[in-house]
C-alpha cells in the first residue's frame, strides 16, 4: 500500500473486509459472499455521503448478483463528469478481480481495453491478489476505479476528448 | 459464373445469326472473344478442394496428406491417421491461437473448437494468419473462413463468447463435455485444450474448467515485450495447475498479474508468436500421436536463444479447490499406477531377455556386477547423505488442507439489496 495517499488509506480501513471465498458458481456460499458484498457497499456508500465525497451508484442488474450496473462521476474544474459504470463478476471470482467498464469512454483513452474495460493491471490487480478473498466490489471501486478517474478524467477533459454535458448540448444547439 | 457466361455466348451466337445486317458481325465476334476470355479468367479463380475420405500415403501431387503420412515410413509416428480421431479446443484466436489452428488444420486434425470474442483489426496485421480484408469480422468467423478453405476435412466449431463471464463459461464447459464427434470417447468430448489467451483472467477460467473436467491442457504465452514466451503442459492432479504456480512467476520472478494486455501498449512480433505456436503444436502432436518426449514446460528467450525446460509438481496448498480434488485422486491412484509401471518394466525386461545380445561369444566375455546389492539404494533421489534431512516433508501422501469455515449470518439478501437501493436513491 505504499504510494497511496493517506486519505484513501483511511477510507479503505473503514470498509468492512469480506471473509467468504466464493464465486458465482458456488451456490449457497455465493449468497453468503453476496451478503458481505452488500454490507461493504452499504458502509462505503454511507461513508462517502457523510464525508461529502459521494461519487458512485451501483446495484446488481440480475438476481444472481453476477452483473452490476450504475453510474460514477468525477468533479474537475468545478464541473461534474458522469459516466455509466458496468461489470460482470468473473467465474473465477474472487481469485480474479471484476473488470470495471466505462463503455462511454471506449476508444477515448489508451488506459483501457476493448469494450471500455479500464486498465487496473498495474495499480490494482496486485493489491487484489494479495488481499483475496478479503477485498470485494467496494474495494475495487475505492482502489481501482477512483484513482483511474482521478488520473484519466483531467487528461480527457484537457485534451478535449470528453466535454461537459452542458457544453455538449450548447454546441449541438448552436 | 461459368453457366452464365455460356448462356451469354449462346445468346450472342443467336443474335449474330438472326441479324440481317452483316456489318455488325465483326463487332459481335469481338464481344464473343471477350466473353471467352472472361470464361478463362473465371476458371482461374480459387479452386476449393473436395473432402478426402481416407488419408493415403500415395506420393502424388494431388494428395494433401502424402508428406504427413511419410512420418510413418520414416518411423516417427506409428499411426498418423489417428489424428482424425482427435478434437482440440483452442481458446483465444489471436497471434498464437490462429497460427496453432492453421497448423493443426494443415495436419488434418479431426475437429477444432475455436473460442474468441474479439474482432479482427488492422492492428493485428503485424502477426500471421488474418488478412486485411477480414477486418471487422469476428476472429472466429474469419478463422473458420480461412481454415475451411485450407482443409475441408476438419470439423470446425466456433464459439464467439467471453469465457470469463458466467454464461460464457457455462457454454464453454458444455461444449467441452459434448461428445457428438466421438460418442464412445472416455472423459470429456475433447482430447486437449490449448490456451492461447493474453490475460490472467481468461487463463484462470481455462484452468478452472480443466481442473473441474480433469482435462489435460496446454498453456502458452508471449511476454509483453514480445521477445520471450513459453508453453506448459497441465495434467490436473499430476502437474502444477495454473493457480499452483503461474509460469511467469517461476520463469522471471515477475508477477503475472502485472502484465499489460494487447490493448494497452503491449508489443508483439510475428516471429515470437510463430515460434511459440510452433512449439505448442509440436508438443500437441507429440502428446496426441505418441512420439518423442512431451515437454512439461518449455520456455523461449529469443534474446539469448535459451530454451529452459522444467517440471512442476502440484502445490498441495493450491487455492483452487478442484485442483486439490484432482491431486487427491492422483495420490489415491498411485498403487495402480505403480503396478502398471512395474508390469510395463517387467514386460520390457522379458522382451529384452528373449533375444540374445550377440549370437556368438568367441572370447568368452561376460559382464560382472560390481555394485553391492546390499548397499543403500543410490538410484533414489530421496536418499540424503548422513546428517542431512529434508526441511519439508515430501508430498507423497495427500494431506487435506485445513479450512476455516466463515461464520454464516442471518441477514436476508433481499433486505440488504433494498438497503443499498435506499442509500442509492437518497
Amino acid at each position: 500500500m505504499e504510494g497511496w495517499d493517506p486519505n484513501t488509506k483511511s477510507t479503505l480501513t473503514q470498509i468492512p473486509l469480506l471473509a467468504t471465498k466464493a464465486g458465482p458458481r458456488d451456490g449457497a456460499a455465493w449468497t453468503q459472499r453476496l451478503k458481505e458484498e452488500y454490507k461493504a457497499l452499504i458502509t462505503y456508500t454511507q461513508m462517502n455521503k457523510s464525508n461529502d465525497n459521494d461519487w458512485f451508484r451501483i446495484s446488481a442488474a440480475n438476481p444472481e448478483g453476477t452483473r452490476w450496473t450504475g453510474k460514477c462521476w468525477y468533479v474537475y474544474n468545478l464541473l461534474k463528469y458522469e459516466f455509466d459504470l458496468q461489470f460482470d463478476i468473473p467465474v473465477t471470482y474472487p481469485s480474479t478481480a471484476p473488470e470495471l467498464e466505462l463503455p462511454q469512454l471506449d476508444g477515448k483513452t489508451q488506459k483501457m481495453y476493448r469494450g471500455g474495460k479500464i486498465c487496473l493491471t498495474v495499480h490494482f490487480k496486485p493489491l487484489w491478489a494479495k488481499n483475496c478473498p478479503r477485498f470485494g466490489i467496494a474495494h475495487a471501486l475505492c482502489l481501482g476505479l477512483a484513482p483511474w478517474l482521478a488520473a484519466e478524467v483531467p487528461i480527457l477533459v484537457d485534451s478535449g476528448m470528453i466535454k461537459h454535458k452542458d457544453d455538449a448540448t450548447t454546441s449541438t444547439e448552436s | 459464373m461459368e453457366v452464365e457466361l455460356k448462356q451469354l455466348n449462346a445468346d450472342l451466337q443467336f443474335l449474330s445469326q438472326s441479324l440481317p445486317d452483316p456489318s455488325h458481325h465483326a463487332l459481335l465476334r469481338k464481344i464473343q472473344l471477350r466473353v471467352e476470355d472472361l470464361g478463362k479468367l473465371a476458371a482461374a479463380a480459387p479452386v476449393h478442394r473436395s473432402k478426402v475420405e481416407d488419408m493415403s500415403a500415395e506420393v502424388v501431387d494431388s494428395n494433401p496428406y502424402s508428406r504427413l503420412m511419410a512420418l510413418q515410413r520414416m518411423g516417427i509416428v506409428e499411426n498418423y491417421e489417428r489424428i482424425r480421431d482427435f478434437s482440440v479446443a483452442i481458446v483465444g484466436i489471436g497471434g498464437v491461437g490462429s497460427v496453432a489452428a492453421e497448423m493443426l488444420t494443415r495436419c488434418g486434425i479431426g475437429r477444432l473448437l475455436l473460442y474468441d470474442y474479439d474482432k479482427v483489426e488492422l492492428a493485428n496485421m503485424n502477426r500471421l494468419f488474418f488478412r486485411p480484408d477480414q477486418v471487422g469480422l469476428t476472429k472466429t468467423d474469419a478463422a473458420v473462413q480461412t481454415l475451411s478453405d485450407i482443409n475441408p476435412d476438419v470439423v470446425l466449431e466456433s464459439y464467439t463468447l467471453n469465457i470469463t463471464t458466467v454464461t460464457g463459461f457455462e457454454t464453454f464447459m458444455s461444449s467441452l463435455k459434448k461428445k457428438s464427434f466421438r460418442p464412445n470417447k472416455e472423459g470429456s468430448g475433447v482430447d486437449l485444450v490449448l490456451s492461447c489467451v493474453d490475460n490472467y483472467e481468461a487463463r484462470m477460467a481455462v484452468n478452472q474448467a480443466c481442473n473441474e473436467l480433469s482435462q489435460t491442457w496446454m498453456e502458452s504465452g508471449v511476454s509483453e515485450d514480445a521477445v520471450s514466451g513459453h508453453i506448459q503442459l497441465l495434467i490436473p492432479g499430476e502437474t502444477a495447475c495454473f493457480a499452483c504456480a503461474p509460469p511467469l512467476v517461476v520463469a522471471s520472478g515477475v508477477d503475472e498479474r502485472t502484465l499489460k494486455r494487447e490493448g494497452v501498449c503491449a508489443a508483439s512480433l510475428p516471429t515470437t508468436m510463430g515460434v511459440v505456436a510452433g512449439l505448442l503444436v509440436q508438443n500437441t502432436l507429440k502428446l496426441l500421436l505418441g512420439f518423442g518426449q512431451v515437454s512439461p514446460y518449455l520456455g523461449y528467450n529469443s534474446l539469448k536463444d535459451f530454451f529452459p525446460t522444467m517440471q512442476m509438481r502440484p502445490n498441495p496448498q493450491c487455492s483452487n479447490v478442484a485442483c486439490l480434488k484432482r491431486q487427491e485422486e492422483y495420490m489415491l491412484a498411485k498403487p495402480a499406477r505403480d503396478a502398471a509401471a512395474k508390469a510395463k518394466m517387467e514386460a520390457e525386461v522379458l522382451s529384452i531377455e528373449e533375444v540374445p545380445l550377440h549370437d556368438d561369444n568367441e572370447w568368452n566375455i561376460s559382464v560382472v556386477n560390481d555394485v553391492e546389492l546390499d548397499g543403500p539404494d543410490t538410484r533414489s533421489s530421496d536418499v540424503l547423505p548422513e546428517g542431512l534431512t529434508h526441511e519439508l516433508p515430501s508430498a507423497d501422501e495427500f494431506h487435506k488442507a485445513i479450512s476455516d469455515a466463515p461464520v454464516a449470518d442471518n441477514d436476508d439478501l433481499e433486505d440488504l439489496r433494498r438497503q443499498l437501493e435506499a442509500i442509492n436513491s437518497a
